[in-house]
């Protein structure tokens, strides 16, 4: 091959890779938007937006719900007498410390909660899908176990909470129930879905 | 690519060519690539008139792709939602402002549908320059015409979806013409249409033949229309075939292989035409209510009727030809008169290859008879395409008639005319 | 012989198009391109939701889209949102169609895009719009009393007489003004410039990013023609 076929050849190689660069970036900035339109659409954005939850009429040992992202989210006004026994379910559930990422980092301890007397938790069991029902009545009447300090009964499989929503061991749902990101506006109401700004 | 034999792919011995070489034991991947691509011999002389192939090729897949996306979002339902807006309707707004950029989705679809059409023209009209639809490649164009009627009904059908007051009431005057036929029309436009008048279940029938049945068809026809050139070969601006002079190989003197020498001169073209497709998505997507008509960003009203009713612009010269018979002939009324001839306007393309008498295939090689008809056909024909956007009025509707009887006349009487015109001496080899 | 017939014929047949330009319709006024104003665009919305949207939804804009005009999410809650609750909502009024046009007589049309819909050979939908709201006339044939040069025997009273006053039709089709209003003339066709800007952005939020856009879009495919232009020349070299 003469030098000047090579310089030839140089060229066209150089140009190709050259083409296909630019034809690289071309095609990258195309698929963006319409892999992005796939993304959630202001409707979904709009309506999966913050919930306000009004809990001044919640009396203690009462369970309000509200809809959340289409997800039930349950507000319990707990006793003293219900705080109590989480000292004694600690012993009984999987995660008492709450140490796998299941509640924001502002939930700490026992209570998984801002305020102690308030559980906020999402009403989906982490199993399969279900929604657990309440069990608060203590011992046998709840027909769970004659020692049953209170909680919450996923029907569809058998998994069983505590009144912080925390999994007890050995049962098929793997984790705690889930914390949704919230904050106090007042006293009385929370926003359910939102971080509090700094 | 006929039915040449191709050696199978043997590996140099790399990984890559391993695979290679298993993958073309089992399926006819170099052959395809050789015979389509790059032993594909085609002219060398291959002008601007060339690139509305590929062109087309391309609009199709843009139009599919951002189609499919579209179509996530796009509700084809006639009902009214709780702020009064028929949901269909509504669905477009949510595209364009809702959806992380749905508006360039949707202005590169309403555009590429335009840009169909003016690549398609382009691309038939350089068949009429060169003679491309003669022997041997009248099936080919047969493919073609299939292909063009198949767009209109998928540019018809698309229209109908964003349900403004120019999708219903240009529907409305197109399937009231089914009625005009006698004695089946009115059976035929109830059919046709699913309801007394157009109605959801008209929207819902048109979205299914346009997300799905006519781009099947459409696809399949383009696979065809490939296929019937690759066995053929090309033609080329000079109409004299580069296969009847061939080097000692049998490759063609003339020819040139297709990869990688117009895979590459057709990227510049995708470049150029890109850029002439964003001037437009990007500054001007209305193009001054030809593109996006202004009246469509109204919600259809069926008790309602725009004071100007007119069809997209690709349509207009056949919709001129249509409102052009005014005269109720023998027992056939006027309407029906226009039904026909619209019909026969688009028909008479599939007899382009038989109606042409001329020695030359070229308008190169051709005489002067053949360069004035064409250069009235396309005067009338564009001529016929402004009236149709226009109110008729007397004047108008003449030269609409006038235009009309060019456009007949460039075919039927092309046998003659063809056939007495003074052809120059085609050359032995291409010209550039 | 035959060429100069022809060229003479296609150029004739150039100009018919001209000749069918001369105007129809009604004489527009221009309206002033407020479309980069922030200020004027947020003045539009105030007047927008206060005087139209009692009547008239526009339920294809949100609320929060108004961030995209400067204004912040406490501003929208604060002044202009009177009839939703959350701001991802759109800006609708809560009448349902049926019992607005028992209510009214005819159903308000939706806003979201009526500028972009008005659009015609005489103008544009902002130019339509602008005529429109300052060209009401005081008519007493006609069940609201008024009526509108841009659109004659409209259903819709004149909404904002108290800040323009009362035009009467006088004689060669012209307006006066009969009774001033709260604002002078001059004002008055300023607010009403705002208005019609808002509305404008209304039919299109992103019309501004989208001609940016098209810059980048278009320099970039100017530096991808160069390229490939190069390549095809290297590669055919050999033919010519």
């Amino acid at each position: 091959m003469s030098s000047s076929e090579k310089k030839v050849d140089c060229a066209r190689r150089n140009l190709v890779f050259a083409s296909a660069a630019v034809g690289g970036v071309a095609t990258v900035a195309t698929a963006v938007p319409f892999l992005a339109s796939m993304a959630p659409s202001e409707r979904a954005k709009a309506a999966g937006a913050p919930v306000e939850a009004d809990i001044s009429k919640l009396a203690p040992g009462e369970m309000m719900r509200v809809e959340w992202r289409g997800k039930p989210v349950w507000i319990l006004h707990r006793t003293k007498e219900m705080l109590e026994t989480l000292k004694k379910t600690d012993a009984l559930v999987a995660d008492p410390a709450s140490k796998r990422p299941m509640q924001p980092d502002y939930i700490k301890g026992d209570s998984r909660s801002i305020k102690p007397e308030y559980l906020v938790v999402v009403g989906i069991c982490t199993h399969l899908g279900c929604s657990p029902t309440d069990k608060f009545q203590k011992g046998a009447e709840s027909g769970i176990a004659s020692d049953w300090p209170g909680g919450f009964l996923c029907p569809c499989h058998g998994s069983t909470f505590d009144l912080s929503g925390r999994v007890y061991k050995n049962k098929p749902a793997p984790d705690n129930l889930e914390v949704p990101p919230h904050y106090y506006l007042s006293d009385m109401r929370i926003l359910i879905g939102e971080d509090k700004k700094a | 690519m006929s039915s040449t034999n191709f050696e199978k792919y043997k590996s140099d011995g790399s990984l890559a060519g391993n695979v290679l070489e298993w993958v073309d034991a089992r399926f006819p991947l170099t052959a395809n690539w050789k015979g389509h691509l790059s032993e594909y011999y085609a002219p060398k002389n291959f002008n601007f008139w060339y690139f509305f192939g590929s062109l087309a090729l391309l609009v199709l897949v843009m139009q599919i792709v951002t189609g499919i996306f579209l179509v996530m979002h796009y509700k084809p339902d006639a009902s009214l939602n709780a702020a009064g807006v028929p949901v269909a309707f509504a669905s477009v707004e949510y595209i364009m402002r809702d959806v992380p950029w749905g508006w360039l989705i949707r202005y590169m679809h309403a555009t590429g549908a335009s840009a169909f059409f003016v690549v398609v023209y382009l691309h038939m009209f350089r068949a009429m320059l060169y003679g491309s639809y003669r022997k041997p490649r009248e099936l080919l164009w047969i493919f073609g015409v299939f292909i063009y009627l198949c767009l209109m009904a998928e540019a018809f059908a698309g229209y109908l979806l964003p349900w403004g007051q120019m999708s219903f009431w240009g529907a409305q005057v197109i399937l009231n013409l089914f009625s005009a036929i006698p004695f089946v029309g009115d059976d035929l436009a109830l059919w046709i249409r699913g309801d007394y008048v157009i109605a959801d279940a008209t929207l819902n029938r048109m979205f299914a033949f346009h997300v799905i049945a006519i781009p099947l068809a459409l696809i399949g026809l383009v696979a065809a229309h490939i296929l019937a050139l690759h066995e053929v070969g090309s033609n080329n601006p000079d109409g004299i075939e580069i296969k009847a002079k061939k080097d000692e190989k049998g490759i063609p003197l003339d020819g040139i292989p297709f990869h990688p020498y117009y895979t590459v001169k057709d990227i510049v073209g995708v470049v150029v035409f890109l850029m002439v497709f964003s001037i437009i998505v990007f500054f001007a997507p209305e193009m001054g209510g030809y593109f996006l008509e202004f009246n469509n960003f109204i919600p259809a009203d069926p008790l309602v009727t725009p004071p100007h009713i007119a069809p997209v612009w690709y349509f207009t010269p056949f919709y001129s030809i249509l409102r052009a018979n005014t005269v109720n002939f023998f027992w056939i009324d006027a309407k029906l008169w226009g039904v026909i001839f619209m019909g026969l306007g688009v028909m008479i393309l599939f007899f382009l290859p038989w109606l042409d008498r001329s020695p030359a295939k070229s308008i190169r090689y051709r005489g002067p008879i053949y360069k004035g008809a064409l250069a009235v056909f396309v005067v009338a024909f564009v001529i016929l395409g402004y009236l149709g956007m226009q109110a008729p009025t007397p004047a108008y509707t003449l030269v609409s008639q006038i235009c009309t009887v060019i456009y007949f006349l460039f075919f039927l009487l092309m046998p003659w005319y063809t056939r007495i015109d003074k052809c120059k001496p085609e050359p032995e080899r291409v010209t550039q | 012989m035959r060429m100069t017939m022809l060229k003479k014929f296609l150029i004739a047949a150039l100009f018919v198009p001209l000749a069918v330009l001369a105007s129809e319709g009604v004489k527009l006024d221009r309206a002033p391109d407020r479309s980069t104003d922030q200020a004027a665009l947020q003045n539009g919305a105030k007047l927008f939701v206060n005087n139209c949207l009692n009547c008239h939804g526009a339920s294809f804009i949100r609320y929060n889209r108004l961030k995209d005009i400067g204004l912040t999410e406490q501003q929208i809650k604060d002044n202009l949102m009177f009839t939703a609750e959350k701001i991802g909502e759109p800006m609708g009024i809560s009448m349902s169609r049926k019992d607005a046009k028992e209510f009214f007589g005819a159903w308000p049309p939706d806003l979201s895009l009526i500028a972009r819909s008005r659009a015609s050979e005489s103008g544009s939908g902002a130019d339509w719009l602008y005529t429109y709201l300052r060209g009401f006339y005081r008519d007493e044939t006609r069940p609201t009393g008024w009526n509108n040069i841009a659109f004659p025997s409209v259903g819709m009273p004149h909404v904002l007489w108290e800040l323009q006053g009362e035009q009467v039709m006088g004689a060669e089709h012209k307006l006066t003004l009969a009774r001033p209003g709260k604002l002078s003339s001059k004002e008055f066709d300023d607010a009403v410039g705002d208005l019609v800007a808002f509305m404008v952005w209304m039919g299109e939020p992103q019309a501004q990013f989208r001609k940016q856009l098209g810059v980048a879009v278009l320099l970039f495919l100017g530096v991808f023609f160069i390229v490939a232009y190069a390549m095809k020349r290297a590669f055919w070299k050999d033919i010519h």
